[in-house]
């Protein structure tokens, strides 16, 4: 079933969650604190299991409520758990350095997003899907992709960075579900499997991080050059 | 005997080596456990392109083929495996943490086991999480030594790879939903199938999911400027390590920016993504030459020149056509062949001298005649000098371009090549001939488990530098057509 075919109401739907997922970001952009920043970072993941379900019962893709099961199992609660291990068991600072303020930051975002509407824009027009909802998917995958890239960027908290990471990936996959729900699904369960071990082995090098150069603050890394 | 069961060995011996090198207490168990899986890993893949000569095999569900590209990049990467499983067993005795010894073959098996792995998939998906895969095993063989530069560069590593291939996988999304306008919602992601979709796609997409995919896999593969994790870990990983970073980790990310080309190559957008790879490869050598001329440190200078060498590999899939890709292919083996010689003699110096620094290292060649010889050689071989391999694939590398419309790009990269001549040799005229000052205490002894792979890796150098089967040549043009780099 093609997503042109589908009621208003379900892809009013869609694109309400994926904007939220897209304010969600916001919010994590611009918090100061590493909590705050987890918090939202669950949110998203739960937002993103509703748009499965919501996608897997009106476009009739079954197994995408599997997904979203195994989203909020694994993005909503074991990775936001894990990672909430990791900044008690370091007991850092709970506040995130920025290189920017958290104003500015958000403003760089705000840019991200209207340079994604315009890619998103060029492609929907060249495929003949101006005004779908397909374009607001594109633009929201690519500008959490952009944010996340923006996350990665200005924080040096090795934590932070951790985050940025998980919100590309959270881009990509909220953008798969609308734009290719019939994608195979053993695809996308091996890629919660995946994240779950690049967490864990995150942790691990974390750990290490703090014992070799006493602190997680990748400014400490400047040894390597040239 | 099938191709189905050489793949069973080739995954069963480094996976039950990796198994047996973890679970054992003993050092020497754990040494013996990988080096006989890479010995088995490495006669399972040597008749792989014999079987891809005959057509290719498609295993497990459609999840694995056997093509021509992929038995040449196995076959690669098990020659690199075996010898640098050779090689760590003299390396690793010399850093005196026999009790890690076990966690490091467990994890340099899985490491070879996973890179074994990603060239070999046929799904698209699969692929890329047989690469996360790769990063995730090395990033702890990155970290061994535990000293702040290797944690480092681990965590420099992990993050930008892992950032990097993050594109990747929104350019495997993509190219997925390009293929749903023809195939409808669901369909096998392989390589065939979206190849086969590709002129039915719109140009504008594929072209995106290529870039995505050239920016994504070409982070891990090392091209300028994603580069910038590779010196780091290349440098502070063990020897052993950073050979088979260099000569199998690279290719197997060169794999999949390779087969994003052959859907590219199928759709009306050929033209600009071979232009965009010409143009990575072509950066990547001119940054790579100049980090290469202002080099200090032994290691790093073997890391730049593995960015050199992706360039050059990359620029002979981005001249496309039988002479461009026959080269890429051939270079692949004789990058890894020889970077995995470079590698044994720095590590091998490196110990013995005790520093990184080229400058600290004098008249390596009287106080160890052999290696000394073997690892010069390996230099004159590495910088393309002729009558050897890596001097033969530059050569049908820069017939590919000349022949084309990229001229220019050849004549750039031919001058490209001669600096790099003359740069890398120079060091080692300083580390050779420069006489020392006069404090020079005598360098540690070298085993001869270090010697004995770097002479076999030069002696196939030196061969296929004089000889290339015309077999060779048949093997690579049917490969250039099957990718779709032949116009036809």
């Amino acid at each position: 079933m093609t997503l042109t075919a589908l009621p208003p109401i379900a892809t009013s739907i869609f694109g309400l969650l994926a904007i939220a997922a897209l304010l969600l970001t916001f919010v994590m952009l611009g918090s100061r604190w590493l909590d705050h920043y987890l918090y939202a970072f669950a949110a998203e993941s739960w937002m993103i299991a509703g748009l499965s379900a919501t996608v897997g019962i009106y476009a009739g893709y079954p197994e995408l409520i599997l997904i979203a099961l195994l989203t909020i199992v694994f993005r909503g609660v074991l990775l936001p758990y894990l990672i909430w291990r990791i900044i008690q068991r370091q007991a850092a600072d709970h506040e995130v350095e920025a290189i920017l303020r958290p104003s500015s930051s958000l403003l760089v975002g705000a840019a991200a997003v209207i340079f994604a509407l315009v890619v998103a824009y060029h492609i929907g027009d060249d495929l003949g899907l101006v005004g779908t909802v397909a374009v607001l998917a594109l633009t929201v995958m690519l500008a959490m992709k952009l944010i996340g890239f923006l996350m990665l960027v200005f924080r040096h908290e090795a934590i932070s960075q951790v985050l940025g990471l998980l919100v590309l990936e959270n881009g990509i996959f909220l953008g798969a579900q609308i734009l290719v729900p019939g994608m195979p699904m053993l695809f996308e369960i091996v890629i919660l499997f995946d994240l779950l071990v690049a967490v864990a082995c995150f942790g691990i090098l974390v750990r290490y991080l703090r014992s070799a150069i006493g602190s997680t603050s990748s400014l400490g890394l400047r040894k390597l050059r040239g | 005997m099938t191709a189905s069961d050489c793949l069973v060995a080739l995954f069963a011996a480094p996976a039950l080596g990796a198994a047996i090198a973890a679970g054992s207490r003993h050092p020497r168990v754990a040494e013996a456990a990988n080096l006989i899986g890479s010995l088995i890993a490495l006669a399972a893949a040597l008749p792989l392109p014999f079987f891809a000569a005959y057509g290719d095999t498609v295993l497990l569900g459609d999840y694995l083929i056997v093509d021509r590209l992929s038995a040449w990049v196995s076959v690669c990467t098990a020659l690199v495996y075996c010898l640098s499983s050779l090689f760590a067993i003299g390396y690793m005795r010399t850093l005196g943490e026999d009790a890690k010894l076990p966690t490091f073959y467990g994890l340099f098996a899985l490491f070879g086991w996973t890179t074994l792995l990603a060239p070999l998939v046929n799904n698209v998906g699969v692929y890329w999480i047989a690469i996360e895969l790769t990063t995730l095993v090395s990033t702890f063989l990155v970290a061994f030594e535990r000293t702040p530069e290797s944690m480092e560069a681990a965590w420099k590593y992990i993050m930008i790879v892992s950032a990097g291939i993050s594109l990747a996988l929104l350019g495997t999304v993509l190219i997925y939903w390009a293929g749903t306008f023809s195939l409808g919602p669901s369909y096998a992601l392989d390589w065939a199938t979206l190849t086969a979709a590709a002129p039915r796609m719109s140009p504008a997409l594929v072209m995106l999911a290529f870039l995505l995919a050239l920016v994504g896999y070409g982070t891990k593969v090392g091209l300028v400027p994603m580069h910038t994790w590779l010196p780091d870990a290349h440098a502070e990983a063990p020897a052993p390590v950073s050979a088979m970073l260099s000569g199998a980790l690279l290719n197997a990310a060169m794999v999949g920016v390779v087969r994003f080309l052959a859907i590219a190559n199928a759709s009306p957008v050929a033209r600009e993504a071979h232009v965009a790879m010409v143009l990575f490869g072509l950066v990547s050598l001119a940054v790579a030459a100049f980090f290469i001329v202002r080099q200090e440190r032994v290691k790093r200078l073997m890391a730049y020149s593995s960015v050199e060498h992706m360039g050059v590999i990359a620029l002979g899939f981005g001249f496309g056509g039988a002479f461009g890709t026959a080269g890429a292919l051939f270079h692949m083996l004789g990058h890894s062949l020889n970077k995995g010689l470079m590698f044994f003699g720095a590590g091998a110096a490196m110990r013995s001298y005790g520093t990184t620094e080229i400058a600290r290292i004098r008249d390596f060649g009287r106080h160890f005649p052999r290696i000394g010889a073997l690892w010069l050689a390996g230099a004159v071989a590495i910088t393309g000098a002729p009558v050897f391999a890596l001097f033969f694939s530059e050569f049908v590398i820069l017939l590919g371009g000349f022949d084309q419309r990229f001229a220019w790009a050849a004549y750039l990269m031919a001058a490209l090549l001669i600096l790099v001549f003359i740069a890398f040799l120079n060091h080692f005229r300083i580390m050779f001939h420069e006489p020392g000052e006069a404090e020079t205490d005598a360098p540690a002894r070298i085993s001869a488990w270090c010697v004995t792979p770097m002479a076999i890796a030069l002696v196939p150098l030196l061969v296929f530098g004089f000889w290339w089967p015309s077999a060779f040549w048949n093997y690579f043009e049917a490969a250039a057509h099957a990718l779709g780099m032949v116009a036809s």
